[in-house]
């Protein structure tokens, strides 16, 4: 009975050409974002911080930037953890190697690094799709592994491959305490899925979808495959460039090639698949499917084994998790292929005639 | 009628095109007057849909010349022949299925939106004002085509005869010269088919464009075309008035068989 868009009328085009057309849903994302910037920071500990909403920020962000790619532009890579490693590596050189240089023009630069590595291994696009696109997308992912650990540069010269991050600081602002990362990490993010909200509701996300959707009749219009591909690429890229960077910088602070090897690619996938292709609200669901549930689950599988009696050791539970986290995967995936933005967008139909059933 | 036709705008000379050992097209010539309504018939596999192909660049003939408005026109892609002002339908729906049926509107309009994407990520000032003048042109169309009710469903949801309308606004949108229909009544009953040929004929009467239409039903297309021109086989056995064609007798024996 509240979420009705009666007497909602628009009077302009501009007025129907917003990111959201019915006010409740205005209204209910800017509660959202308020609250997670305002009552958040009270509530939350430093392991709530450090282990679950940093990560799922930054992740939130990287599965956007496939997103983009995947389910906007129908390109499917397995390169996605590569080009968070180009994001951390660049930005981590543009910061030690150029004095003076601040803190967020090093992350966005990272980004635009990736951004100029995704439209060169978003090339083989131009002639192969599907599985074999997948394929050469895995080749981004094979030559970064190799590249940051073998080329001694880029780590600057660090003789165990691991470079860190000391101090991050932004206008005089001291970003220290994992709150105050936390919240840099949350501005990151809303900006960026405004952006991405931009892009795919004007002509450049259209002729995304156009090529996703069907290539030749997209050509036919007049859209040029090689553009719309490339800039998905690079647009893409760029999101995870800077979700790779915000990676090492905030939420590891030390880190080696490791942290972004091929699992890292399937599963910011795996996010895409779950949360939602082409939805940007899915990539925000299927990260915080794939990061919260494993926790979840570890917490609480314990607590739920002595409640019937029975002491689940340490090495069973990580073992159970693993097994439900892949069962619930497949459930998932059989009751609503289309992902959890399918059911969000289903439940919100059901919502606007409730309580009458049409 | 008070449109006139103009003068020759595509001259295709002795086009053939093979793909491998299979000769799809063979040294066709015919040509396309402005403001026409001209039309390919044939039975099934007689080269219809290639032509078009060639005519919009997805295909490449080997052999031929294609002047369009006089001068020779380069190998090109389909995207080059859209920005020259030719768009299409095509014979199976080939609409943006997650897309709906307004956005799949506005995206025959890609060719004439020119801000940059740095301005579209931040939805700026010409961005928005662009998008804002574009949708009116949009809504022009859908009003044009009497599609309003249903501007914001997405197309797969839609029944087969309201795609092919949205398949023809999508082409109207980008503002053609030439207007290419495969098959645009294909499937359709009767009431349908009445409706696209007035929407066909509308568009060529108010808009000035050219139409270039494959069509298997031929009560249809003798009415509404002024010129037919006959494939078979990847040949040409006919070409002129829609009565002249019907009285060929080379035409005749290609449908009904060489016993009648």
């Amino acid at each position: 009975m509240l979420y009705r868009e009666n007497g909602q009328f628009k009077t302009t085009y501009a007025a129907d050409q917003q990111i959201f057309t019915i006010a409740q849903d205005r209204w209910f994302v800017i509660g959202v974002v308020a609250f997670a910037a305002l009552i958040v920071p009270m509530l939350a500990d430093e392991y709530m911080f450090r282990a679950i909403l940093i990560p799922f920020l930054i992740l939130s962000l990287a599965a956007l930037g496939v997103n983009l790619l995947v389910g906007f532009c129908g390109q499917i890579t397995l390169g996605a953890g590569a080009f968070m490693a180009v994001g951390a590596y660049a930005a981590y050189n543009f910061l030690i190697r150029i004095d003076g240089m601040p803190l967020v023009a090093a992350l966005l630069l990272g980004g635009l690094t990736s951004a100029g590595m995704g439209i060169l291994f978003g090339i083989p696009s131009l002639r192969v799709r599907g599985l074999y696109l997948a394929v050469a997308t895995l080749a981004a992912q094979f030559f970064c592994d190799w590249a940051f650990l073998r080329i001694k540069w880029f780590t600057n010269d660090s003789s165990s491959g691991s470079v860190s991050v000391s101090e991050l600081s932004m206008f005089g602002w001291v970003i220290d305490s994992p709150a105050e990362k936390y919240l840099f990490c949350l501005g990151f993010i809303v900006l960026f899925a405004l952006i991405a909200a931009n892009l795919t509701r004007a002509t450049i996300g259209r002729q995304w979808m156009a090529i996703r959707d069907m290539d030749v009749a997209a050509e036919v219009i007049g859209i040029r495959p090689m553009y719309s591909k490339l800039s998905a690429f690079a647009v893409s890229s760029f999101f995870v460039g800077v979700a790779g960077a915000l990676w090492g910088f905030v939420h590891l602070g030390s880190w080696e090639p490791a942290a972004f090897s091929v699992d890292r690619s399937f599963q910011l996938l795996f996010m895409v698949i779950i949360g939602g292709m082409g939805s940007i609200l899915g990539s925000f669901f299927g990260a915080a499917f794939i990061v919260i549930l494993p926790i979840f689950l570890n917490q609480f599988l314990p607590a739920i084994g002595s409640l019937v009696g029975i002491t689940i050791s340490t090495a069973a539970v990580s073992h159970a998790e693993l097994i439900i986290f892949g069962s619930l995967i497949v459930f998932f995936l059989i009751v609503e292929p289309h992902g959890l933005a399918r059911l969000w967008a289903i439940a919100k139909e059901k919502l606007r005639l409730w309580p009458f059933p049409h | 009628m008070s449109r006139k036709i103009g003068d020759v705008i595509l001259d295709l000379q002795n086009i053939s095109l093979r793909f491998g050992g299979v000769k799809a097209l063979t040294d066709i010539s015919f040509n396309i007057r402005e403001h026409e309504v001209r039309a390919i018939i044939g039975p099934n596999g007689a080269g219809k849909s290639s032509m078009l192909n060639v005519i919009n660049g997805v295909y490449h003939p080997q052999d031929g010349k294609i002047f369009y408005r006089g001068v020779e026109r380069k190998k090109m892609e389909p995207h080059m022949a859209a920005s020259t002002g030719i768009a299409r339908t095509f014979q199976n729906i080939a609409l943006f299925k997650g897309m709906s049926v307004l956005d799949n509107i506005m995206t025959g309009r890609t060719l004439k939106m020119k801000s940059n994407m740095l301005l579209q990520a931040l939805w700026l000032g010409p961005a928005q004002k662009e998008e804002i003048e574009h949708r009116r042109k949009v809504e022009e169309i859908i009003d044009f085509l009497e599609i309003q009710h249903i501007r914001k469903t997405p197309v797969g949801r839609l029944p087969y005869g309201l795609q092919k309308r949205v398949d023809l606004g999508r082409a109207l949108a980008m503002e053609p010269q030439i207007l290419l229909l495969d098959e645009p009544m294909a499937g359709m009953n009767v009431e349908e088919k009445q409706d696209m040929c007035r929407f066909i004929l509308d568009v060529n009467d108010q808009f000035g464009t050219t139409i270039v239409l494959i069509e298997h039903d031929m009560g249809v297309v003798m009415d509404i075309s002024d010129r037919v021109v006959v494939l078979d086989y990847g040949k040409k056995i006919g070409d002129g008035l829609p009565d002249e064609v019907r009285a060929s007798p080379e035409v005749i024996k290609a449908y009904l068989g060489a016993g009648h």
